[in-house]
């Protein structure tokens, strides 16, 4: 099973997902992913999957998972780097991934989190609206 | 003499008698046309008609129009019909130019003598069979120049219809214009999507003020291309909703969702500055 990296900054956490989701390797990231929010309380993770051509509709409901997961730790998700087709295919299988802002990159998506832990638990009405 | 050659010899005996009822049939029909074309080109094309037409019939026994020997007879009659099509005669018309063979020929077969009832029948028959399905031949051929005009033509609406235009740093314009079915707005969400990965932009806004009326569908392309927008991470206005569209979206109880309208193109432009954190300031 590959484990994803969790890079640690400020008090965000950052992922980069690599390879398709599978059922495995997404229950270790959130494994991994929600003992990290707790163990440094982090107020914000970025999920950048930029790298991901294809993203089916467990992988969304995976990545959803995440972020729900997160969320009720008070933590905030934001997705970084959807691709357009990627994009595309979601919204024909009429997928949404709840919980979660979406950033063009990664750096957009930092900002984002930035910007909403600065300010506290009430994060402010950002491009995802 | 078998049937077959019998319908030849009515035809082979073609000569400028029977091309001249011929025309005269053709304008007792109404359709000489003479405003849409001249005399002496109809007698001339008619006339190559049936000369064509004796050619065909020449093989023994004569096969039946998806013959090889009918090649140059389809050949002539299909250009007849797309320069007649051009020309702007309806496909009544056009059908009814071999149709008004048949009289002509009828008459000869009624001035043929020592023919017993069966033969004459199935000679009917066969004028029948061959002119019918000249007729029905130069409507298709009209009827395919017709749909790959129709084609060709909505190739170039979707290609022209779809320029996504930088407005600002980070601002994406897509002025629609004309109606958006299920192709369109596809290739328009593909375009935006391709274009905002590519500029990075994080707003894009979409112009309706073009297109004539917004019925529950183009609400869901429309909600549709936003949720796509917004899962790679922009945002998407929606402008140019004109009173009527305005009035149509709450009669049709139609479900924007989160997707930020705004009336005027001005006031979208706007928002999106706001969104990108800038703003237009006067000098004095």
């Amino acid at each position: 099973m590959r484990r994803v990296p969790i890079l640690r900054i400020g008090d965000c956490l950052v992922v980069t997902v690599y390879a398709d989701l599978d059922d495995g390797s997404a229950i270790t990231l959130r494994d991994d992913l929600t003992r990290e929010v707790a163990r440094i309380g982090a107020r914000g993770v970025l999920i950048d999957v930029s790298a991901l051509d294809v993203v089916d509709s467990f992988g969304a409901r995976m990545l959803g998972d995440v972020a729900r997961t997160v969320s009720v730790m008070d933590a905030e998700t934001v997705i970084s780097g959807l691709a357009p087709a990627v994009a595309m295919t979601l919204v024909e299988m009429g997928v949404t991934i709840p919980a979660t802002r979406t950033a063009l990159d990664a750096e957009s998506g930092l900002k984002l989190l930035g910007i909403a832990v600065a300010r506290g638990s009430a994060p402010p009405r950002g491009p995802s609206g | 003499m078998t049937t077959g050659q019998r319908v030849r010899t009515l035809f082979a005996r073609h000569d400028a008698a029977m091309l001249d009822s011929w025309l005269e049939a053709q304008k007792r029909t109404g359709i000489a046309r003479p405003d849409l074309i001249d005399e002496s080109q109809r007698r001339e094309e008619s006339g190559q008609i049936l000369i064509l037409l004796d050619r065909a019939l020449s093989d023994d026994p004569p096969g039946f129009p998806d013959d090889a020997s009918w090649d140059a007879l389809r050949m002539h009659l299909e250009q007849l019909a797309e320069s007649r099509a051009v020309d702007g005669f309806s496909p009544t018309e056009i059908a009814h130019l071999v149709l008004t063979l048949k009289p002509v020929v009828f008459e000869r077969l009624r001035g043929e003598q020592a023919t017993s009832p069966t033969e004459t029948w199935a000679d009917i028959e066969d004028i029948n069979r061959l002119l019918d399905g000249l007729a029905l031949f130069t409507i298709e051929v009209l009827q395919r120049s017709r749909e790959a005009i129709i084609s060709r033509q909505q190739q170039n609406m979707l290609e022209l219809s779809t320029p996504v235009v930088t407005l600002w740093d980070g601002i994406l314009g897509l002025p629609l214009i004309g109606t958006l079915d299920s192709r369109r707005a596809r290739q328009v969400m593909e375009t935006l999507l391709a274009r905002i990965a590519e500029t990075q932009s994080s707003v894009a806004i979409i112009d309706i003020s073009g297109v004539p009326t917004v019925d529950t569908l183009t609400a869901q392309y429309l909600t549709r291309t936003a949720a796509a927008v917004r899962l790679m991470g922009a945002e998407c206005i929606v402008s140019g909703i004109r009173p009527q569209i305005a009035r149509t979206l709450i009669d049709l109880d139609v479900e924007l969702g989160e997707l930020p309208t705004r009336a005027t193109l001005a006031g979208a432009l706007a928002l999106a500055f706001e969104r990108v954190g800038r703003s237009v300031i006067a000098r004095d």
